[in-house]
């Protein structure tokens, strides 16, 4: 690299810096130091809901105003929309096929074509959303759960529960997720995107429970949190109401990323044939099928809509994960 | 740092024993090794009965497991059912698989990093924006639609290369596997990277850096990479495990016996001894790797020292 010309320094992009002066010039964003002095509390009643709400009202500000947030908001709201009622857009039916049309080009009424079984593509790329998107979503919430819970324990009790826990965290943490996903799902006879929704959720949750210890242990330092338990306030009154309020941010924020890489995998296991079998309609059941002996050589159009779709739809989810962790990162700001 | 490293072996004892006894579980309990062997058609009870008795089938799941790590540890990996032992499916798999491993795994640094530092450096710019909207199309696009379609435009169409790889695996054949197969991650280490250079690109320690006459690129390589390297090494040393494992995928689309094609064959024929085996030492591979990462920070960052 010889055209190194000069180091940005500090970065063009900060507002703030340039003057050399005192270190920290206090000016801007400081929104955890003390209540503003004009708004006393009122009596009796903790300061904390009000805060957690900032955090999230800031978010929600900073979020409406950033394009990509809207875009694949927008995006994910229309796949969800169609994965719950696929027929809003979609009239056929995706088992319904006639052989006869193998590997017909797009025609008009067919807008995608059709594929090796004569299926009409559109048709089972719209109702391929469901699965897909089930997976995606109830392995997510599957994961931020057990991984909130396993982490927020092992935070919030320390000593001897952190050890036992955040071992059983490493245990799991040491099984590379597609193949213990494939050896299970090879093992089992059942099909179905319930037994794929398990073990994804099995396997993924350390990364969540890690990510949930951090934020609990640095939560529970809190004054409010002391100020609290020397009000007499029990272990579960104080995870659930003064805790997870402030620790649930970056869960929900891995979770969302999480999501979308949920969906790639589910895509992956079908391909190998131990995810999501044929009468199911998914993409990557469709993907599977298309490059199977590279039967898109001589009709593209049955690889290339399925993997469009997927592809889309994984990175409507990373994108919107990116933006809500940028707006509720306060480092960032 | 002797007595840092030995506390971090024993803690890997009991994580290493957990996770194998997972995948022993799903195996041995989930699924029926001698069934498998007779394929649809059901197997003569008393010809089952031996069988069970021959591998200890019969005896309860924790007997089973402790027999067999207790064999693994005098090097039997046990017979696959198919008469040849593990071990020797595993001598010819795993250089391939390492091999492929390390073009991935070096192409990810190299590119991934170079790629982070340019971008990190030049937030905003025509190339920043560029990059990063490869990146997010590289992690959106799964990887086996990615690898078929190279596979089919190079290797069938154009004939730069040979579509599948033949059984030596030659470095220069495994260059484009190995890229399909780092795709992702080398998208993961440039953000990781172009993050972390960016922000430490503000720090004081480039600010005197520079203030000192530096060259720009000396301030670049030496103080502004190597502090802003710690989180890209983290990753990558995790990522070792996802590579072996994700060359499933990629050994299936280039035909590569390595690794990840015979545990696929194992899992296909359920041939546990083989599954179990092979799982057994990529679990052992990847808490090494996250080890040495561990022991890498002290190198990177002076500031971290084991007790």
């Amino acid at each position: 690299m010889p055209d190194q010309g000069r180091l940005p320094l500090p970065a063009e992009d900060d507002p703030v810096g340039g003057g050399s002066g005192p270190p920290e010039p206090a000016g801007a964003p400081t929104p955890t130091l003390a209540p503003a002095p004009g708004r006393p509390a009122g009596p009796g009643a903790s300061p904390e809901p009000d805060e957690a709400r900032g955090l999230w009202r800031d978010a929600w500000l900073d979020l409406r105003r950033n394009p990509v947030f809207l875009v694949s908001a927008l995006l994910i709201c229309f796949l969800v929309l169609i994965a719950l009622w696929p027929g809003l857009i979609a009239t056929g039916d995706p088992l319904r096929c006639s052989l006869g049309r193998s590997l017909e080009g797009p025609s008009p009424g067919h807008w995608f074509g059709f594929d090796t079984q004569g299926c009409d593509v559109y048709t089972r790329t719209v109702y391929g959303a469901r699965a897909s998107i089930a997976v995606g979503v109830c392995a997510a919430l599957g994961v931020a759960v057990l991984g909130a819970a396993v982490g927020g324990l092992a935070g919030y009790f320390g000593g001897p529960w952190d050890t036992a826990l955040s071992r059983l965290t490493d245990v799991f943490f040491g099984i590379p997720m597609v193949l213990g996903a494939i050896v299970f799902l090879s093992m089992i006879t059942l099909s179905g995107i319930w037994p794929v929704v398990l073990i994804i959720s099995a396997l993924g949750w350390p990364q969540i429970a890690r990510i949930a210890r951090g934020a609990v242990i640095t939560a529970k330092q809190h004054d409010y949190v002391q100020a609290a338990r020397a009000l007499g306030a029990g272990h579960t009154r104080l995870l659930l109401r003064h805790i997870l309020p402030n620790a649930v941010a970056p869960v929900i924020v891995m979770a969302t990323v999480m999501l979308g890489t949920f969906i790639a995998l589910e895509a992956t296991l079908s391909y190998l044939g131990v995810g999501l079998r044929p009468p199911t309609v998914s993409w990557g059941v469709d993907i599977s099928a298309a490059s199977d002996g590279m039967q898109f050589r001589n009709a593209p159009h049955i690889l290339l809509y399925p993997a469009a779709a997927l592809s889309l739809t994984v990175l409507a989810f990373i994108m919107l994960g990116d933006a809500v962790r940028d707006a509720l990162d306060p480092k960032l700001r | 740092m002797g007595r840092y490293l030995l506390r971090r072996l024993v803690q890997m004892v009991p994580v290493f024993t957990g996770a194998t006894f997972l995948i022993f579980l799903m195996v041995y309990a989930l699924g029926d090794p001698v069934t498998a062997l007779f394929g649809d058609r059901g197997p003569d009870p008393a010809t089952a009965r031996a069988l069970r008795a021959e591998f200890n089938l019969d005896k309860p799941l924790w007997e089973q497991y402790l027999r067999y790590m207790g064999k693994i540890f005098t090097g039997d990996f046990g017979t696959a059912f198919n008469g040849r032992p593990v071990t020797e499916l595993m001598a010819n798999a795993f250089p391939i698989s390492f091999r492929l491993m390390l073009v991935a795994l070096g192409l990810e640094m190299v590119l991934g990093v170079a790629l982070g530092v340019l971008t990190g450096l030049r937030r905003g710019r025509a190339l920043d924006t560029s990059v990063l909207l490869a990146t997010l199309v590289v992690i959106a696009v799964p990887t086996f639609v990615l690898g078929t379609t190279a596979q089919y435009l190079l290797g069938v169409e154009l004939g730069w290369i040979q579509p599948a790889v033949s059984p030596d695996a030659r470095l220069d054949e495994l260059l484009l596997p190995g890229l399909i197969l780092c795709l992702v991650s080398l998208a993961y280490v440039t953000r990781l990277t172009r993050t972390s250079v960016a922000e430490n690109a503000r720090a004081d320690y480039v600010r005197t850096a520079v203030a000192k006459g530096l060259p720009a690129r000396r301030v670049t390589v030496r103080h502004l990479l190597r502090n802003s390297l710690i989180p890209v090494v983290t990753y990558l040393g995790a990522d070792i495990g996802t590579l072996m494992a994700g060359a499933i995928v990629t050994e299936r689309i280039f035909n590569i016996q390595g690794v990840g094609y015979q545990l696929f064959q194992g899992i296909v024929r359920q041939n546990s001894p083989t599954v179990v085996g092979f799982v057994v030492v990529l679990v052992l591979i990847f808490l090494l790797a996250n080890l040495f990462v561990d022991l890498l920070y002290a190198v990177l960052d002076p500031r971290i020292r084991y007790a």
